[in-house]
This record gives C-alpha cells, structure tokens and sequence, in this order.
C-alpha cells in the first residue's frame, strides 16, 4: 500500500553527492505496482538521476495524471510535493505550477493512456508552449490500471491479452513532440538504465520543453508475445542512436566514452552534455533529420531510442510571456496592487 | 403621418437603435449614451446582439432615466430603424404616440408605417454619399451623422457630443475633425428639414454624480488585478472573452516592472476550458492567485476539475458569465441558470461558494474578495456574474480600494513554523473551522511535503480507503463550508414602508429591475420587504426571511427556480413558501415583468386566499 513509508536507516558507507545526500533521500513511499513493472525500473532511474545531479528533493514539484505510472511520484522524491491530478490533465496542473513558481523543476509524469488519449491535447499543448520541465511518459501501450485495454500508442496489429487485435494506428509522441517543437525529445526504455538516467539528468538541465517517451512493459497486460511493448520484443528491436552524459560543470557523472565519437551539446545555463553517438552521421540539433530518421526505423518495425533532438539554445514559456525573474507567488499587496491613487484615476477616466 | 398624442417626455425614454452587425453603429451608439450622460442624465443602455460577427441584426437600446433606474424598462419609444431585414419588426415594437427615426433615402410605401407614430425621414444615404467616396468612410459616418440628427432632434447640446468626440480621437486631429463635421452634417439637416425638437428631450440635469460608466466584466477584471491575481488562463467564450481581455489590457498597463518592464502576471488562453481550470489549479496549488473567466459550456467541461478543487482543497476562482442554457442556448442572451450547475458542480458530494454581484462596484470588489476566500477556505469560488452586468455599460458608484488592506492568503504553513515543530497534517482541523493548514511546495527540505490527490486520504494526506476515514474527511468539509457562510458577502435586507406579510428574495443582476419594480408595486398597493442574496452558503438571515412572511417571491432569470431549489435544498424549507417569479427568454428582466407577475399574484391572492402554509 502506498501509505507505507520506507524505513528511514541508511548505512554510513552509502555513497553521498555534492550536498551529502545519499539514494536514500530521493527514495519515497514503497511500490505498489507490480513487481516487475517497468515503471518501478523508470523510479529508480529518476531517483538515479536526481541524485547524481545534487537536486535538492524538495525543490522538485512531481506532477502526474492517473493511472499506475503517474501513481509513481509518490515512490521517488518523498521530500518533494506531489500531486496526483485527473485523468490526462496532469501537463496544464504542471504548466499553472511552473507559472507560479518558476524556481523549482518540473518532473511530469504520465503514462500513454494518460498521455496519448484523454490528455493528448495537453500533452500537445504543453509542448508546443515551451513549458520548462521534464515530461515522462511511461509507456506500455495499454491501460495498466484499468487492467489492460489498448491505449493509442499500441502498434496497429498487436494483440491485446484478451486476444484483440488492435486495428488503429498507433500514436508517436516523439514524433508529435518533435513535429510540436520540442526542445529536447528523447525515447529510452525502462530497462536501459544507463542510458535512461542521463537522459532524465539531462532532461532537468535543460531550460524548456523536455519530453522523454520511456518504453515500460507492463508485466501484467503487456509483456505476453504479439505484445510489441514486451521486454523481450524491445530488448530484440532496441536500435539505441547514442549514449550520452551529462557534464553539469562539475566532474562527469559517469564516464563510459568511446573515443572519437563524442560530441558535445552546450546547453543555454552553461551545463554541457557530451554525445557519444553510435550512429555516426546523426546530427541531434536537426530537428528534420530525427523527424526522418524516426519514420525510417520505424518504417523497419525498430525502435529508436537515445536522445533524438536538442535545441540548446531553447527558451521557456516565462521567456515568451516576458514574465519577472522573482516566481509569481512571491509578489505582494505591494507589488500587485495598483492602489487606490490608480483606481481613483481609472474611475475618473470612466465619467 | 398623423398621430394624436405623440409621447412628451423629457429625460425619461427609451431610444432603440436597430443596426446590422459590423456596421460601425457600435461606437456612435455608445457615444450617444456617453452624450446624455454628460448631460449629467443617467442612462441604463443594453447591448442586444446576435451570435454572429457580421450581417446578422443587432440592437442598441438606451435607455434615458433621469430617475436613474438601471434595469431594463421594456418598450420603444424611438427606434432608430437603420436594418431594413428587422423593419417590421421593429415598427411594431415602438409604443403607440412613439417616433421612427429612419433613412429616407429611398421612397417607403405607406404601408410600411403606423399610424400612430410620428415618422422622421432623414436621407442618411443621400447626405453621407454626397459627402463621402470612400465605402467605409461613407458607412462609418453614417452613423454619426445619424447621431447628430438626434442631437437635434432631442434638444442635445453639440459642444457635449463634440467634448466626447475629441477624448476618444485625442492626438488624432483628423479623425476628430471629420467626425466633428459628421456630427453637425446631421444635425443642421434636421434643423433645417425637421420640426426640432421632438416631444422626447434631453435636459441638463445634476443626476449623475461621480458615478462611473463601466462594463461588468471589466469590473472584475480589475478586481481580479486589485485581488492580486497573477496567473489567468481562459478559453474564448461569449460572454466572458471580455474578463480576460480586460484583464489582459489592465496588467499591460498596471502590472510591469518599473525596472525591468517585466510582468507580474502570467496569461495563458489555454487549448480548451479543462486547460484553462487546470493552469488555474496548478498555479494556486503552488501558492499563486490564479482565476478563469468561462461561461455555461465552460463549466460544464471543468466540473472534474473543480470536483478535484474541493476534494483535495486547492484554491480556484471561476468567473462565470451567464448565458443562455442549456447547451448552447443562445450564446448572446442573458440568465442566471448556471445556478446548480455550479453550487454543485462535479460529481459525488460537493458544494461550492458562489458570488453574486449585481453591478460592476460588486463585480469588482466580489472579484478582489474570491482571490482572499479561495485562499482562506483552500476551494473553488464562483463570481456568477451573466450577460446583463457582463456585457453592458452600467452607471455605478465608483470603484473603492482601502490602501491598507491585506490579503488573506489563508492557513500556510511556513517554513518557520514547521521548524517550531509545529503537527502538520494536510488535512488536520487544527482550528475546528475544518479549513487545514497548507504548505507550498519547495518549502522546506525535510517537513511539510505532501501528496496531493483527488483520491481518499488521512489527516495526513495518506492515502486511505478506509470508510471512516472518508467520512471523517467529508464531515470536515461540510465544517468548512459551515464556516463560509460567515466570510462571504450577506444578505441585505430593505424593508418596506409599511409592514408586510410578503417578501421578495432577488439576486445579481435584477436587482435594479427589483428596485424599480417595488415602486411600481406600491403604486398598485402592495408592499413587499426585500432580501438581496449575495452568496453562497446561504447566511441564516436567509432562512429567517423566510420565516418571518407568509409568502417569499424569488424572483430570478431561468426556468427552473434554481435559487429557489437550492434555499429549499439547504435550509430544508417548505417549497409551497417560495413562490418562483421567472423570467427567461434571454432579455434582461424588467421591473414591469416583476410588477406584473408578483403583482398579479397578490391581487389573486386577496380574492381567493391560498392555503395557510405550514413551515
Ligand atoms: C476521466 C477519467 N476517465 C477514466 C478514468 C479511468 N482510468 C484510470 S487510469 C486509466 C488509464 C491509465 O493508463 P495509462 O495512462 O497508460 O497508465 P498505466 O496504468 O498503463 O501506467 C483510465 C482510463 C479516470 N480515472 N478518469
Ligand atoms: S498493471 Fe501493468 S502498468 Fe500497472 S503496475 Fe502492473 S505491470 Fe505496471
């Protein structure tokens, strides 16, 4: 049950980051997914990634909609505030949070029924906004929680448990979040643990519209064959484009380079990440490749994962609206108020 | 055109201006209402247009009430005929003894006209296309030089209508100019053709005051940036789109840093109203003011989210600008039927505070106050304001502000607090008001988080099925909305001259219909005490109203009694008590509609008795 705390002991020797923190302090409540869903493995690689970047836990606001992924804030970041908002709604809660308070970072977590049906003109809007924050879709291709029906990003052709054939379409969110101007687009999957932590690191360095589409069976209705989102049907079709690290100014957090084939992406804050690219000739900043590159694999029933495109010169939603450096729910009477000389002035102009 | 008795009445008409939607006739309609006003004459105009931008019929109504009634009065005493399409129509409109101001021209045939009214042919065509080449320019001044005619023809003073013409050209000569020369081509034709003046006049009065001339939605708009609220999100619907724009227009101008030139707000039209309810969530959930301005349609599709604003007690303000239901109703119509739809909006068991201004002043300082409730009970407030006050120019008392006034941000924990070791429980009733404490995310590194949600949880925001959790959770919100009724606006009571067995219960917008009706009322010999509903939760002053006469008229502007259904919901009255007086064809309720339906009722009810109610 998600009321269970975890027990609050830590070993001295656990490893500690910058600001002393240990795993320990971006844990929160124990799971209650199944044991073996992929969204346990995506936690575990947010927890990762908060604490190889120092994050202060409590300066991180987790927004999600419902189903068991956006269930997940509660099981990372237990010093942070959460909010479990309604069905598909979670990115305009995020975007209303992040105008009132553009201090703290946004990790938005959702899933593809969440995401790709009932909240898909959110999620759409919310990018095409520039809304500064990580946006997580934990994707298995079906409704986990209402146990098991196709969601729209199910693969036209794949069957459900029951034995359906799905005969719709499937919906891309990278290639919508990439056709929607997205600044940073990634797609991972959940068991990739090396290659998703950096991804989310990166994600919360970069100033605007992040979005990471994380490939996440489900074990209890999506991880049978004829499933196209099953471990074994990904780890089989998983053509990774690059590796990446993060280098946040300080020393790398993990270094695995293969020499020559670093590149490295400044970001708009100075933080820099560097690119190991396994496809030589892709190029993240070309927003049109990857869009190209995505139909192409996809066309060959593989699936792309890595980061797919980087604008790091992106700006925010704050930027377009011009809006004050100090966050809006800072403001006072003083600062607010027009006062009574002014009204005074408004009523004349009315007579 | 013979008439017998043409009406003579001297700052006490109603002038009808009919016209074709895009024409211009918007701007020098107004600036004849602005005239008279001027003239130090109250005038109470309504704008009565279709769901369509351009071609489709439109009216403009003044009407001139040196008594200062700001209700509609109903009737015609001059039409200004300007849309062939509604002709008839509205030649038949005008009171026997009234005048047709019209374009002459083209030749009417006789049959085209009434009897019984005085016609007045002004060749406006003829006039602007002789004066003018350019289409536009001829449409646009058509319109003045009609003004200019009416000038004339109602005793107007030209130096006022002019004085009006250069404030709003300022630092424009030319088109002041040319308006100006507009003005007096209509005016010396009618007095040079036309017997000038009419029997209907206008006359310098002193009636005006410092009263100011605004539009309800900009009330609250402004009330909304008095109120301190920083972050809007809206979706375009009539008739709210203009509290948003409003707003939008007001923080341009109040709202920059004086340093920087940034802004102290964040306006977001959103994809649709679920975005729109959901920024305004999100934002107060963060520790911002943040409100919406919908309509009917707009609610309807937000009631999830307020279902969430109440559960998980999350601070929104909603301003709802009536219109015309169900459905899409008629979009451009004024009522006051979103009444349950929002005191009980979304599913399972909710109730929610609402506001009812009934002119801009109220609309004003209701928008500044919601910001300080939703605040300090943690939920969703409604302003229910609707089309009338919305969309239309209101005399009203000037807007106030205290300098000294604080606002209430409600029970937050601070990071100080939490240090003094303070039990914070999210949904603890620490006060026994059953408003908790708060805290906003980000304020403290290792206490006062939580998990907010929408479903089931402890006193300490865990999570729990259990049923007695649940209950203990829900009693205490029916606690806190118990305490509201203490916070929002009361009651107000006017008593009449004599003592009366009979009262009125009104709200919103009718209330200067209401004021006018009582005399009207009087005049037929019945009294009536009156109580002016100005939120809810109901005050108890409401239930003992009601105890205290026989029969309560509720008068209010929809089908189905909706007020009337909530008082006998929430106060358990019997219904027999509460005779629904109701007006709902979408035009603003008149006191002559009032008067005549309660005072129907009462002379019924002194022929044939009805059964003494039980309460
Ligand atoms: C308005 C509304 N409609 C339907 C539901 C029921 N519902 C809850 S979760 C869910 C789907 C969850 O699927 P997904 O987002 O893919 O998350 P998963 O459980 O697979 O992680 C649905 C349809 C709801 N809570 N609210
Ligand atoms: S039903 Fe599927 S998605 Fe939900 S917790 Fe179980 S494995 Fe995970």
């Amino acid at each position: 049950m998600t009321y269970i705390a975890k027990p609050k002991f830590s070993h001295p020797g656990l490893p500690r980051n910058e600001l002393g923190f240990t795993h320990r302090d971006y844990e929160g409540k124990i799971s209650t997914l199944c044991a073996g869903c992929g969204h346990d493995s995506i936690t575990a690689s947010i927890i990762e990634a908060c604490f190889e970047l120092s994050i202060e836990p409590h300066r991180v606001a987790k927004i999600s909609g419902i189903g068991c992924s956006s269930k997940t804030p509660d099981y990372f970041l237990g010093n942070s505030h959460g909010f479990n908002s309604v069905h598909g709604r979670m990115p305009s809660v995020l975007t209303g949070a992040n105008l009132a308070n553009r201090d703290l970072i946004y990790l938005g977590v959702s899933g593809d029924g969440d995401s790709a049906s009932i909240g898909f003109g959110q999620f759409a809007h919310s990018i095409r906004r520039g809304v500064n924050m990580t946006y997580i879709v934990e994707n298995n291709g079906v409704y986990g929680l209402t146990k098991g029906q196709f969601s729209a990003t199910a693969d036209r052709g794949s069957k459900s448990k029951k034995g359906v054939t799905n005969t719709d379409n499937a919906i891309d969110l990278v290639a919508i979040a990439l056709q929607l101007g997205a600044t940073f687009v990634a797609r991972s999957f959940s068991g990739d643990k090396s290659q998703l932590v950096p991804l989310i690191a990166a994600a919360i360095e970069h100033k605007g519209a992040a979005f990471i589409d994380v490939i996440s069976p489900c074990i209890a209705f999506n991880n049978h064959s004829g499933s196209t989102k099953s471990f074994d049907y990904v780890r089989e079709h998983n053509d990774a484009v690059n590796r990446l690290d993060v280098i946040t100014g300080r020393d790398p957090i993990t270094v695995d380079y293969a020499p020559g084939t670093v590149q490295v992406v400044e970001q708009h804050d100075g933080t820099r990440l560097a690119l190991r690219k396994i496809d030589a000739d892709y190029d993240v900043h070309d927003r049109l490749a990857a869009m190209t590159f995505l139909q192409k694999h996809a066309a060959k029933g593989q699936i792309v994962t890595g980061l797919l495109h980087i604008d790091p010169e992106a700006s925010d939603l704050h930027d377009h609206l011009d809006t004050v450096a100090a966050p809006l729910n800072t403001l006072d009477e003083a600062a607010l108020c027009p006062g009574s000389a002014a009204l005074d002035k408004i009523n004349a102009s009315l007579r | 055109m013979s008439v017998q008795s043409p009406i003579s009445s001297v700052n006490d008409f109603v002038v009808r201006f009919a016209n074709v939607n895009g024409s211009g006739s918007a701007s020098a309609n107004e600036l004849f209402a602005r005239s008279i006003l001027r003239h130090g004459v109250p005038v109470s105009p309504r704008n009565i247009f279709p769901s369509n931008i351009q071609g489709l019929p439109t009216w403009y109504e003044v009407r001139v009430t040196e008594e200062g009634h700001l209700g509609a009065r109903g009737g015609v005493d001059m039409m200004v005929a300007m849309n062939p399409q509604t002709w008839d129509k509205d030649v038949a409109s005008i009171e026997p003894g009234g005048y047709l101001f019209y374009d002459s021209t083209k030749p009417m045939p006789s049959s085209k006209f009434r009897a019984d009214i005085t016609v007045i042919g002004v060749p406006l065509t003829a006039i602007t296309n002789s004066t003018y080449t350019d289409p536009r320019q001829r449409q646009l001044f058509k319109n003045i030089i009609y003004l200019g005619a009416l000038c004339a023809l109602l005793d107007m003073d030209p130096k006022l209508v002019e004085q009006l013409i250069a404030e709003q050209y300022k630092g424009k000569e030319k088109l002041l100019s040319s308006n100006v020369h507009a003005l007096h081509l209509g005016r010396d034709w009618a007095l040079q053709n036309l017997k000038c003046p009419l029997g209907l006049r206008v006359k310098k009065a002193d009636k005006v005051g410092d009263r100011i001339f605004i539009e309800g939605n900009s009330a609250a708009a402004l009330g909304a940036v008095y109120g301190g609220a920083t972050v809007c999100a809206w979706y375009p619907i009539t008739p709210s789109s203009s509290v948003a724009e409003a707003f939008t227009s007001h923080c341009k101008k109040y709202r920059h840093d004086p340093a920087t030139g940034k802004a102290k707000y964040a306006i977001v039209q959103g994809e649709d109203e679920l975005a729109s309810i959901g920024i305004v969530i999100g934002a107060a959930w963060n520790g911002a003011r943040a409100f919406t301005a919908t309509s009917g349609p707009g609610v309807s599709l937000m009631t999830e989210f307020i279902g969430l604003s109440y559960f998980a007690e999350i601070p929104a303000v909603i301003m709802n600008i009536q219109r015309a239901g169900p459905s899409t109703g008629m979009p451009t119509r004024t009522q006051q039927c979103d009444i349950i739809a929002c005191a009980y909006a979304s599913h399972g068991d909710t109730k929610h505070v609402l506001l009812f201004p009934e002119d801009p002043a109220e609309a004003f300082e209701f928008a500044a106050q919601s910001f300080d409730l939703a605040e300090r009970l943690q939920t969703v407030i409604f302003v229910m304001l609707d089309l009338d006050i919305g969309m239309n120019h209101r005399l009203s008392r000037p807007l106030k502000w205290d300098d000294a006034r604080q606002y209430d941000r409600g029970k937050v924990m601070t990071a100080e607090m939490l240090d003094d070791g303070r039990d914070f429980g999210r949904y603890l009733d620490v006060d026994g008001d059953g408003i908790p404490y708060r805290t906003y995310p980000g304020t403290h590194p290792t206490k006062g988080s939580y998990f907010t949600r929408g479903t089931s949880r402890d006193r300490y925001a865990r999570y729990s099925e259990e049923g007695a959790v649940y209950a203990d959770n829900m009693q205490r919100l029916v606690r806190k909305f118990e305490t509201a009724q203490d916070m929002v606006p009361r009651p107000l009571q006017a008593n009449a001259a004599k003592p009366t067995k009979y009262g009125v219960i009104y709200f919103g917008s009718t209330s200067p219909a209401m004021d006018e009706a009582i005399g009207l009322l009087e005049a037929r010999g019945h009294q009536l005490d009156r109580l002016r509903i100005r939120a809810f939760p109901f005050h108890s002053s409401v239930a003992s109203f009601i105890a205290d006469h026989d029969f309560v008229y509720v008068v209010e502007q929809n089908r189905d009694a909706q007020l009337r259904s909530l008082i006998v919901n929430e106060n358990g009255i019997d219904p027999v008590r509460l005779i629904p007086i109701l007006h709902y064809d979408g035009t603003p309720i008149t006191a002559r509609f009032i008067a005549g339906a309660i005072g129907d009722h009462q002379d019924h009810l002194k022929v044939t008795p009805l059964r003494k109610a039980v309460s």
